[in-house]
């Protein structure tokens, strides 16, 4: 157990990108102490906002995980965030089924089952960020 | 380089590797199609075994080569789903995933000729149940 943060970075732009940070989401959960189920939760969550940075905005963005350990207890920081075009209704986009791109629709209603806290602020023109929490007792 | 699709008997397999591309998405589809469309089987087992998550792209693209296989007049089965992927999709959200699953690949293999029989179709193992 250490008291220091451990952090994972990875710049998405492409496909191949997201497959590395939801790999790495994945051993970060493993490494401080979440299930194998948690762990392919946070993966889940960390491929629909990867996905997101690469299907909708040019330039793509960053994901960054921090994990912090406590006693008996982690927890880890998921953040997504881009300079891309920002999504213009916010509760349109938590919808289930709305995609702008002739996508499920799910993936930010679904990532915000997924995980323990999730927030979202966007802004048309400046781009977007996601902050979601996930928690191990 | 494209997914290999294997031939038992009428059924086609194939197994999903974890760094599934586009292109190989399209290329694989128009493979299967093709096979079934020529008379050469009456359906499509789809092995998930090695893949790393289902996330709602790749739910998307499964459920699209099941309806494709299923226009055609075949039939498409998912197998191999782990524990961990299938708690997940429940939890993101029901109905993600639009086709018939089986446990393992033989499980697939025995639910396509299944389905193909009770549709009266031309696979002529029927297994009893
Ligand atoms: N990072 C982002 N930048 C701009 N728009 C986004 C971003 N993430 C999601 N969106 C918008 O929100 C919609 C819903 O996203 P999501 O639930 O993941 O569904 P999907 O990706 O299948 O369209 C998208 O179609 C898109 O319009
Ligand atoms: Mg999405």
């Amino acid at each position: 157990m250490s008291l220091e943060p451990d952090v994972v970075t990875v710049n998405v732009t492409s496909e191949i990108d997201a497959a590395e940070a939801r790999q790495e989401a994945r051993r970060l959960a493993l490494r401080h102490g979440f299930t194998t189920v948690r762990a392919h939760g946070l993966a889940t969550a960390v491929s629909e906002l990867a996905m997101n940075l690469v299907l909708h905005t040019d330039r793509g963005g960053l994901i960054r995980l921090t994990a912090q350990d406590a006693t008996g207890a982690a927890v880890i920081e998921l953040v997504a965030e881009d300079n891309g075009p920002g999504i213009p209704d916010l509760a349109l986009a938590m919808e289930d089924g709305f995609s702008t791109r002739g996508g499920l629709g799910c993936g930010l209603p679904g990532t915000r089952r997924l995980v323990d806290t999730f927030a979202i602020t966007s802004r048309v023109g400046e781009g977007t960020r996601i902050v979601c929490l996930v928690r191990r007792p | 380089m494209r997914v290999p699709i294997l031939r038992l008997g009428r059924v086609l397999l194939t197994s999903l590797p974890a760094d599934l591309t586009d292109q190989q998405v399209m290329d694989l589809q128009i493979d299967a199609l093709a096979l079934i469309q020529a008379g050469k089987a009456d359906g499509l087992v789809i092995d998930i075994t090695a893949a790393d998550v289902v996330d709602s792209y790749m739910a998307r693209i499964l459920s699209e080569t099941a309806k494709m296989v299923k226009i055609m007049g075949g039939v498409a089965v998912l197998a191999g789903m782990q524990p961990a992927v299938a708690l997940t999709l429940v939890e993101m959200g029901r109905g993600m995933i639009d086709m018939e699953t089986a446990f393992d690949l033989e499980g697939g293999v025995a639910k396509v000729a299944r389905m193909v029989a009770s549709r009266g179709g031309r696979h002529d193992e029927v297994p009893t149940t």
